[in-house]
């Protein structure tokens, strides 16, 4: 059960995502944001907006997997952005300077928000005593955040699902070519079956760009349904894995359903968040892959932009070449 | 090769890009003879479309000739001429195969972008952002068209550029915006907007058997284009109160379809409402600037219908929710599925049933890109749709 209220907990959220959007237009398109806050005339505030993007996108990794007192770490990204902001609003003139207080106002909006959500978390947790926003009490919650964010977390269990426009037996038999994986899975090299249900992988890790080979039995086969695999003992990847095919209603093709147990993972909670904010965290990798598995399924390839020359990929997401030819 | 590029808000230029190649066994190159500069173009343009890197090359309504295909291309040889529809699709996917290709489940490779902002995502769309798949537009000399064994349609007779080219988009987006209207006999049907996409909608109104058809600006110029190009009749929002006015010319019932060929950059002749949403748009409190969409709910007759071609991106602010759900409206949407509009029209124009040319006023070098860009954003020298000639 929760310590918080839901309005809190939503409340924290929905920063979150806020910090999701901002962070992404700021290191996305850094001159649209500096233009509409006013300060598209110097090359410094294009950086810094860059910078304080990228610690958005932490604050939203934060909030939306972590516990609602880690809007401290907003209200601490606000005081540094408010007065900052006023500076720039005081060099500026003419429409700049109404771009700029346009934008302080909204920070100062959400400024706001933050400081009221961040009080809540603290009123609850210490209701009866004297709640408020005090150095004391800031300091407890930032403690909190630290125990919380340091140490191991248990076994993930990632899933994800798609529907694609095939029938179980053809999706089925994709699947039951294992050569086939690497051709959608993202950081995996070789699949090799080598005799009585075993597979052989071979795979990068992906923060580290390791290499990285693994057995697993396959444990469960059933034509056109499902199949379910495990690492033998020690393995360095999943633990397990498995993959449904449904015959999805109305003639709309196959629901297909991935899940994967990943080991308990000494990097923890922030590891994590370092992962997610990359891109690179299970769940994204295994939305992908099926994304991949849907493209090649239906259309027999990957399909690539000049923005996304990698294709789907949701580290790509933040790495965006212009939309031009690529050089020969 | 020259291409006109995004470079912020308010600036395009016109750079030296590399030449495309393949990267798909389902593309083909295209060397391209004409484009046009759309009213979409403007949201990039000015900044409303999140997104956009700089160096983005733009434009999506083009036609050319084939130079290079991919292995999996069957249905086109070098040397054919093809128009491109704007919407990237595979042809494959369950929402290509119930003719939604606007909404093709693969063809944008940065779906999750999309996804974030609007829950699901549409096509990928050829120099629309990055949020749309990031793939360089047609305002250029070549263009990498993927899926061309689905998209493209050959022309194969002397029918010149101007009177195909708009199959690509503005012409199967209005005849859309006019076919969601499922106009019966004696129907009128009111247009918000008579830019070009305004005046393909006015036009497929009538093809449509409408009895009458009423269209919305404020720039006389392109009033009077209407009435003379079109035949339907036309209202000046700065002059009139539009909603009294509908009123009046329909004896109380309302129009029985409003389309809305606006979109997210509406203009308001009232200064302080349009200062209200202008200042909530800069300081992103909403993304879109509503008043054609407001207006064309209220307008519209109980049980009618409103139809929405006008691009949105996000949010919008003050949506009049209770008299949509009080009159039993009914609102559909979408991009435009070009696809499945190219071939009966193009049949249309072979037929003469209408003359799509009939919307240019300007025609220019794709170096002139950027004056081209600024004469249609601002309305200058009566400017309605410009082609660009690489
Ligand atoms: N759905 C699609 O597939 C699709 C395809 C192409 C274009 N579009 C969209 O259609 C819209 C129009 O495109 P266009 O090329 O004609 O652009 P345009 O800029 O030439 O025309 C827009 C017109 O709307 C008028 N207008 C502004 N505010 C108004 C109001 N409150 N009431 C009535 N009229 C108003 C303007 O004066 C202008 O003449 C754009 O939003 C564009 O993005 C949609
Ligand atoms: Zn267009
Ligand atoms: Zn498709």
């Amino acid at each position: 059960m929760s310590k918080y209220d839901p309005t809190t907990e939503r409340m924290a959220q929905t920063l979150g995502y806020v910090s999701l959007g901002l962070g992404a237009s700021m290191t996305l398109a850094p001159r649209v944001v500096t233009t509409l806050a006013g300060v598209d005339d110097s090359a410094l505030a294009r950086l810094m907006t860059r910078v304080v993007g990228m610690r958005e996108l932490m604050h939203a990794a934060g909030l939306l997997a972590g516990p609602p007192e880690l809007v401290w770490t907003r209200v601490a990204g606000d005081a540094m952005d408010l007065p900052a902001l006023l500076i720039a609003m005081g060099n500026r003139h003419g429409t700049r300077r109404l771009r700029a207080v346009l934008a302080t106002a909204a920070v100062a909006g959400i400024t706001a928000a933050d400081v009221y959500t961040a009080w809540r978390t603290l009123s609850e947790r210490r209701q009866g005593e004297r709640g408020g926003v005090t150095a004391d009490n800031v300091y407890t919650a930032m403690r909190r955040v630290q125990d919380r964010t340091s140490g191991s977390v248990g076994p993930k269990h990632v899933e994800a699902a798609v529907t694609v426009n095939r029938s179980p037996e053809e999706s089925y038999q994709f699947w039951h070519d294992f050569s086939n994986l690497p051709r959608f899975m993202i950081h995996v090299d070789s699949v090799e079956p080598r005799g009585d249900g075993m597979l052989h992988w071979r795979a990068e890790e992906p923060l580290r760009h390791k290499r990285m080979e693994w057995d697993a039995q396959i444990v469960e086969d059933r034509p056109n349904e499902l199949i379910a695999w495990r690492s033998v003992d020690g393995a360095v990847g999943p633990s397990m894995g498995a993959v449904h095919f449904d015959t999805a209603p109305g003639g709309r093709g196959t629901e297909v359903r991935m899940e994967l147990d990943y080991p308990e993972s000494p990097a923890g909670r922030v590891g994590m968040a370092v992962a997610k904010l990359a891109g690179e965290a299970p769940d994204q990798q295994a939305r992908d892959d099926l994304r991949r598995f849907k493209q090649l399924i239906e259309i027999g390839e990957i399909v690539r932009s000049e923005g996304s020359p990698e294709g789907t990929h949701t580290r790509q997401l933040l790495r965006q070449r212009p939309a031009q030819p690529l050089p020969s | 090769m020259k291409a006109n590029c995004w470079t912020g808000i308010s600036s395009v230029e016109v750079e030296e890009v590399p030449d495309p190649k393949i990267l798909n066994e389902h593309d083909a190159i295209v060397r391209i003879t004409s484009s046009a500069i759309c009213g979409s173009d403007l949201h990039l343009y000015n900044g409303f479309i999140p997104t956009m890197k700089k160096h983005d090359i733009l434009g999506h309504e083009f036609m050319g000739e084939v130079v290079d295909v991919g292995r999996e291309v069957g249905n086109l040889n070098i040397g054919d001429r093809v128009v491109v529809p704007f919407p990237i699709a595979c042809g494959r996917c369950n929402s290509c195969q119930r003719g939604l290709y606007s909404c093709c489940e693969n063809s944008n490779p940065n779906a999750g972008i999309a996804e974030m902002m609007m829950g699901h995502s549409p096509s990928g769309i050829f120099g629309y952002s990055h949020m749309l798949g990031g793939y360089p537009g047609g305002q250029a000399q070549y263009a990498r068209v993927p899926f061309a064994d689905v998209g493209p349609i050959v022309i194969d007779d002397g029918i010149p550029d101007e009177q195909v080219l708009f199959l690509s988009d503005i012409f199967p987006t209005g005849y859309m915006g006019a076919e969601m209207c499922d106009i019966k006999p004696g129907d009128v049907v009111a247009v918000w907007g008579c830019g070009p996409v305004g005046q393909f909608a006015i036009a497929s109104a009538f093809l449509l058997g409408a009895e009458r058809v009423i269209g919305i600006d404020r720039f006389d110029y392109r009033l009077r284009r209407v009435r003379e190009k079109t035949g339907a009749e036309v209202l000046n929002y700065e002059q009139v109160s539009v909603l009294e006015a509908l009123k009046e010319m329909t004896a109380g019932r309302g129009p029985d379809a409003c389309i809305d060929a606006v979109g997210m950059e509406s203009h308001h002749a009232n200064p302080a409402m349009y200062a209200y949403d202008r200042t909530k748009q800069a300081a992103r409190l909403e993304t879109d600037r509503p008043f054609a969409i407001r207006e064309a709910i209220l307008a519209c007759a109980n049980g009618g219908t409103v139809s929405v071609i006008g691009v949105y991106g996000g949010l919008v602010d003050k949506f009049p929710m209770g008299s949509l759900m009080n009159r039993s409206l009914t609102v559909r949407t979408g991009q435009c599925h070009v696809q499945r509009y190219m071939k009966p029209l193009l049949d249309r124009i072979r037929n003469g049933d209408i003359d799509p040319s009939f919307v240019i006023s300007h025609k220019m070098s794709l170096s002139d890109a950027p004056s081209g860009y600024r004469m249609f954003r601002d309305k200058q020298d009566d400017c309605n749709k410009i082609v660009l000639y690489p």
